[in-house]
């Protein structure tokens, strides 16, 4: 196994997350996406981790940090997706233009 | 690259992580793509459970559980139940993606994000071999969380905290809100 195909991987993912971002209109996917990107950046950290060896095993001791993070952020993210659409009626962010002047 | 493709396919590794790693692309692609909002959060179950299964063949045996359960187990329970909340269109009637006036420039942009992380890739680590050795023990990695990375595991535990809290406090309605 080489080191570049799982880093290819990775990018091909993440290439793919920030397509969803830009061009999903419905907040709940948008997070999908992001929790894509993230995926796949997990994914480089643990091939590094194998890859260098590390006895600290600091790749996926931060690989674990993002889940935990990503795993919070999704919560309130959720949480604040659920408020938009019951004040709003809507969950597609273009159309939030409360704050344009 | 250097290693030529039939060297590399004589390497029975590199077949499982093929078997792993093409669903795992097909599931990334339909989550972006699909119009079926539920089933694009079941294909997003694909990509995890294929980068999971990607741990697991690196030898990272707790990081790949932990995804399994966190992700699989939590997080995409939480998506279904914020979809199926904010009652998005199950069927395909409303489009979930901008026009093609968005997704042109986004997937070129996509494709050269791609093409520039890939030269770099390629030109910097190419025939770098990752050998397979033993799982990495829980009990490793838990003797540098709890030792040289306790500080931050608090930080991530008090954010957790701080997440649940913030979550309880955004969802429920108020008082006054629920006699409307």
């Amino acid at each position: 196994m080489t080191i570049a195909q799982f880093l290819l991987l990775g990018a091909a993912m993440f290439s793919m997350g920030l397509y969803g971002v830009i061009t999903r209109k419905n907040a709940v996917l948008i997070l999908a996406s992001v929790e894509l990107m993230l995926a796949s950046v997990n994914i480089n950290l643990v091939a590094f981790d194998v890859y260098l060896r590390d006895t600290l095993h600091s790749g996926q001791v931060l690989s674990l940090f993002i889940i935990a993070l990503a795993a919070a952020e999704v919560g309130i993210g959720i949480a604040i997706v659920l408020m938009i659409y019951r004040n709003r009626q809507s969950a597609d962010p273009d159309e939030l233009r409360l704050m344009r002047g | 690259m250097d290693v030529s493709l039939t060297d590399w396919l004589r390497e029975t590794a590199n077949w499982v992580f093929l078997i792993i790693a093409l669903p795992t692309l097909f599931g990334a692609w339909k989550t972006v793509s699909t119009q079926n909002i539920v089933r694009a959060v079941l294909y997003l179950v694909v990509a995890l459970a294929g980068t999971a299964a990607l741990f697991l063949m690196l030898g990272a045996e707790f990081v790949g559980w932990t995804v399994v359960l966190v992700y699989i187990g939590a997080v995409i329970i939480l998506f279904l139940i914020g979809t199926m909340i904010t009652r998005a269109p199950l069927g395909t009637s409303t489009p979930l993606s901008q026009g093609t006036n968005v997704t042109r420039p986004a997937a070129l942009l996509s494709a050269v994000l791609f093409g520039v992380i890939a030269w770099g890739i390629l030109d910097a680590f190419d025939n770098q071999m990752i050998e397979p050795f033993d799982p990495t023990s829980t009990g490793a990695l838990a003797d540098v969380i709890f030792t040289r990375l306790i500080i931050p595991f608090e930080v991530v535990s008090i954010v957790l905290l701080a997440a649940l809290i913030g979550g309880i406090a955004l969802a429920r309605r108020d008082d006054e809100e629920a006699q409307r």
